[in-house]
């Protein structure tokens, strides 16, 4: 029996008010009341030319619209090969390789990040390896620099990756393929002419909501990186925690956001709302 | 008593711009087995939805037991329902879910046991009170649900398809209990089917609906064979419907041979003659003319066992279906054939077209 | 060209390496914890269990896990509830801009925490709640909300509208249906929901950074407090028993399924 539209809103009311009160409005607030606190539209447009020029917030745009590409991309090269395992394996290897995604999905990020600080440090597991295989002579530097940014945070979003091709990779019917190769093709063309373009949208999805989550990263890129791996969220952080500058964090904000929902919209064209969360 | 009398005043349901149910007016006798019988669409689910009140009409009134139940909700109005695909809770077993309506009110625990006891006898499911429904066959589960809708020994039953999942032998069975239990109970049953078949040997009166209004209401015999319009005719069983048009008394039929028909002719010149296949006779052709004759070749003959179904094609391209009982010593027909097709008047209808 | 069965053999190789890869960090991270060594190494030459010790000895630790604690099941009490009822209206309401709604309910995922949790804090600083731990939690119902949504979705679709039509015909008031059948079927579904919106509070860090102030530290907000210093060994023992609870709530969760999907009687 559907419910009547007025019970319906009822019951949506207390979630609605809830976002309203503590995601919608705290950041309309925000975001006004700093930008306003400049006064005229001049002087707006004046620091939002400072803001966003300026070589550190500019430089973190660049670094961030960087790494954040080169985790996308890391995890999807990482994650398409475990992903089709995941879809094609049945009882324990299924469980098995599930496990090793959703425990890290489901471990606190700055569980994992100090994971990787512990096993890339100077006297960590990676450099012992490093150094008793003989492949370099000293201790190399894994940490506080971009390649540690970059481990950590593929490491971070690979689940997520994963989990998107995953739910592509399973609706594609198994007989289609069985079909192909019942036509003479080989398994290489299957996969190619077949598989991968019934999974794109995957792909598709995959990359996009990667790049949306690695975009607004802070706690990897903090501990990881070093002086010059500054990113956007970062830059955020630290002007509301240690200079109390409003305006410009509200700067960055808005450009974070713009981005943010934008790819979203994108986004929500290739997958359900929320397809990525389980 | 009019505790199990149900009637519909002039009831209307729309969505939008859509009218589901226009106009609907119709009163049920205590004790009747009363069969809403249409194709999908028609506004049956809907009407038996504002007989439960999940649904609310628009305007009319739904009266039960001779109250106005217009604006009850379900809970309020007393009725016993068994519904499409059975509905039995699943994280209950057959004997809660049979006690179901008893332990809502609050019955006693005492009496709750007694009924229920009562209630899985009648439907012959004593001793599967502790299962659960995946642990039982649909005919099974048919019974629960059947159970459940009798158990607080309602006045007033509805029925939405209850059979519709079960396989046709099963089916037959069923017809047979569902009948005998209303029957014995004394419970006016208010069924929704679209299989007409089923409508006709449980009902003691059907009322076909098309496009939200009913189309016609009556006995099983009478809608069957005297239908008022060529919707019903169709809809209930095969139907010869040939292009006729009204000459004075008579109706000429195609290649303009006169023909007779029964009551009920029409006032407008134009319609279709109806006439079942089985009441269509079906000789050799041999000279000579009459009224209700119509003179074809046999263009197909189907062999059904019991029956052999022809298509026979008479003149103006029409073709009348025709069958005949395979009794002893019955002639077979063969296609191509000329043969002689007749029948009585009062068995013929002139229907709109 | 290489034969299918190399082909095969090679991908299961890798997939185990992956699989390795992803398991080994947190895996390396729980053994580290037992380390007897001055700095943490591995593999560690002699265990002990002396950082848990000193974790459990340092009673701002301690308050940590306090915290945590509270601020985690009053937010799961706080989300499942609330998301139980928007997701009830979600599967069986019929209303205007519902895919709006949908979408908007989901959107705290996507927006970058940092963003959401300066906006609270911006909210918070002028109103004097920061550091006040129930608020702490409200703000956390933000985020775990639409993961509330999305497994109390999934589990109320399953349930049979005709079962409420039933219910309701058989006597029940709409809280009676409530009661006796949407909940007891969507059960295992909101216990789920329950212990997944837990652990995105107990996991949580950027919003509890801004908004824990010295009061109310949570493990994670003590765990990035003390990164920032230097990476010692006394979080591998936090690491550790933030990686048993989120396994144990996974345990759970599974079990529960297996008992929801599985043959002979429901739990009852």
């Amino acid at each position: 029996m559907p419910l009547k539209i007025r019970a319906a809103l009822l019951l949506l009311l207390p979630s609605l008010l809830l976002l309203f009160a503590l995601f919608l409005l705290p950041i309309g607030w925000f975001l006004s009341s700093s930008i306003m606190e400049l006064g005229s539209w001049e002087e707006v447009m004046a620091e939002a030319d400072a803001v966003l020029l300026s070589g550190a917030v500019g430089g973190a745009l660049l670094n961030t619209g960087w790494v954040g590409a080169v985790v996308t991309l890391l995890t999807l090269v990482i994650g398409y090969p475990v992903s089709y395992a995941l879809s094609r394996a049945r009882g324990a290897a299924f469980t098995v390789i599930l496990l090793c995604i959703v425990l890290p999905y489901f471990t606190s990020t700055i569980v994992r990040t100090y994971a990787w600080m512990v096993l890339l440090g100077r006297n960590g597991l990676i450099n012992q390896i490093l150094l008793g295989l003989g492949l370099v002579s000293e201790p190399v530097n894994l940490l506080y620099n971009r390649t540690g940014v970059i481990i950590g945070m593929t490491y971070v979003l690979l689940p997520y990756m994963v989990l998107t091709l995953y739910a592509a990779m399973k609706a594609v019917d198994p007989r289609l393929m069985q079909a192909a190769e019942g036509m003479g093709a080989s398994p290489a063309t299957v996969f190619r002419r077949v598989f991968m373009p019934l999974t794109l949208h995957g792909v598709v999805a995959g990359v996009l909501i990667t790049f949306i989550l690695a975009i607004g990263f802070f706690i990897t890129p903090a501990l990881m990186g070093g002086p010059g791996d500054v990113m956007i969220a970062m830059l955020i952080e630290r002007e509301v925690e240690l200079t109390q500058n409003w305006p410009a964090a509200a700067m960055m904000t808005v450009v974070l956001l713009a981005v943010t929902l934008t790819l979203y919209a994108v986004y929500s064209r290739f997958a359900e709302p929320g397809e990525a969360m389980r | 008593m009019s505790a199990g009398s149900v009637a519909l005043e002039g009831v209307t349901k729309r969505y939008g711009a859509e009218t589901v149910v226009a106009g609907v007016s119709l009163a049920i006798a205590p004790g009747e087995f009363f069969t809403l019988l249409g194709p999908s669409g028609s506004g049956k689910t809907t009407t038996l939805s504002m007989l439960a009140g999940f649904v609310m009409a628009d305007e009319g009134r739904v009266m039960l037991g001779g109250q106005d139940m217009t604006h009850v909700p379900p809970r309020g109005r007393g009725l016993g329902m068994v519904f499409q695909n059975y509905a039995i809770f699943p994280h209950l077993n057959v004997a809660e879910n049979v006690a179901f309506p008893l332990t809502v009110k609050r019955a006693p625990k005492a009496e709750i046991a007694a009924r229920v006891a009562e209630a899985l006898e009648m439907v012959k499911l004593t001793g599967f009170e502790q299962r659960y429904a995946r642990q039982l066959s649909g005919g099974q589960q048919q019974r629960v649900a059947l159970a459940r809708a009798i158990v607080a020994h309602p006045r007033i039953v509805l029925m939405d398809e209850p059979l519709g999942a079960l396989d046709k032998n099963l089916r037959y069975h069923m017809q047979v209990e569902i009948k005998e239990i209303s029957r014995r109970l004394g419970t006016t049953v208010i069924y929704v089917t679209h299989d007409q078949e089923e409508a006709l040997t449980m009902s003691d009166r059907i009322a076909i609906m098309e496009r939200g209004r009913i189309a016609q209401m009556g006995p099983p015999r009478e809608v069957y064979e005297k239908p008022d319009s060529s919707f019903v005719a169709a809809f209930l069983g095969e139907a010869n419907l040939l292009p006729a048009r009204r000459d004075g008394n008579a109706v000429a039929g195609p290649g303009g041979a006169r023909l007779e028909a029964g009551a009920g002719a029409l006032s407008a010149p134009e319609g279709l003659l109806f006439i079942r296949p089985e009441k269509v006779t079906i000789a050799p052709d041999a000279p000579g003319e009459g009224p209700n004759m119509l003179p074809g070749r046999v263009r197909h003959a189907s062999f059904l066992g019991n029956v052999v179904r022809y298509a026979v094609e008479v003149p103006e391209g029409a073709t009348v279906l025709c069958d005949a009982a395979n009794g002893a010593g019955a002639t077979l027909h063969a296609p191509g054939d000329p043969v002689r097709l007749s029948w009585r008047a009062e068995d013929s209808r002139l229907l709109a077209a | 060209m290489m034969g299918p069965v190399w082909r095969a053999t090679l991908l299961r190789a890798l997939v185990v390496l992956l699989c390795f890869g992803l398991l080994a960090p947190i895996i390396i991270v729980a053994i580290a914890s037992f380390s007897g060594d001055g700095y943490l190494k591995f593999p560690p030459e002699s265990l002990s269990t002396r950082w848990y010790e000193r974790f459990l000895g340092d009673p701002r630790w301690r308050q940590a896990i306090v915290n945590s604690l509270m601020i985690g099941a009053l937010t799961s009490v706080l989300s499942t509830f609330l998301g139980f009822l928007a997701a009830y209206a979600m599967v069986r309401g019929q209303f205007p801009f519902k895919r709006v709604i949908a979408a908007l309910l989901l959107t705290p995922v996507i927006v970058p925490h940092v963003i959401t949790a300066v906006a609270i804090y911006f909210l918070s600083a002028r109103m004097g709640l920061v550091g006040v731990r129930p608020w702490i939690a409200v703000a956390h119902t933000v985020v775990a909300m639409p993961v509330v949504l999305v497994i109390l979705q999934s589990a109320l679709r399953t349930v049979d509208p005709a079962l409420e039509r039933a219910a309701m015909v058989f006597g029940c008031t709409r809280w009676g249906v409530f009661r006796r059948v949407v909940l007891p079927l969507a059960l295992p579904g909101v216990v789920s929901a329950a212990l997944f919106s837990f652990l995105t509070s107990f996991d949580e860090l950027v919003i509890s950074i801004f908004l824990a102030g010295f009061r109310s530290e949570t493990l994670p907000v003590r765990i990035w407090n003390s990164l920032l210093l230097e990476v010692e060994p006394t979080i591998a023992a936090v690491s550790t028993l933030l990686i048993a609870v989120t396994t144990i709530a996974l345990a759970i969760d599974a079990l529960l399924r297996r008992l929801r999907g599985g043959a002979g009687m429901p739990a009852r």
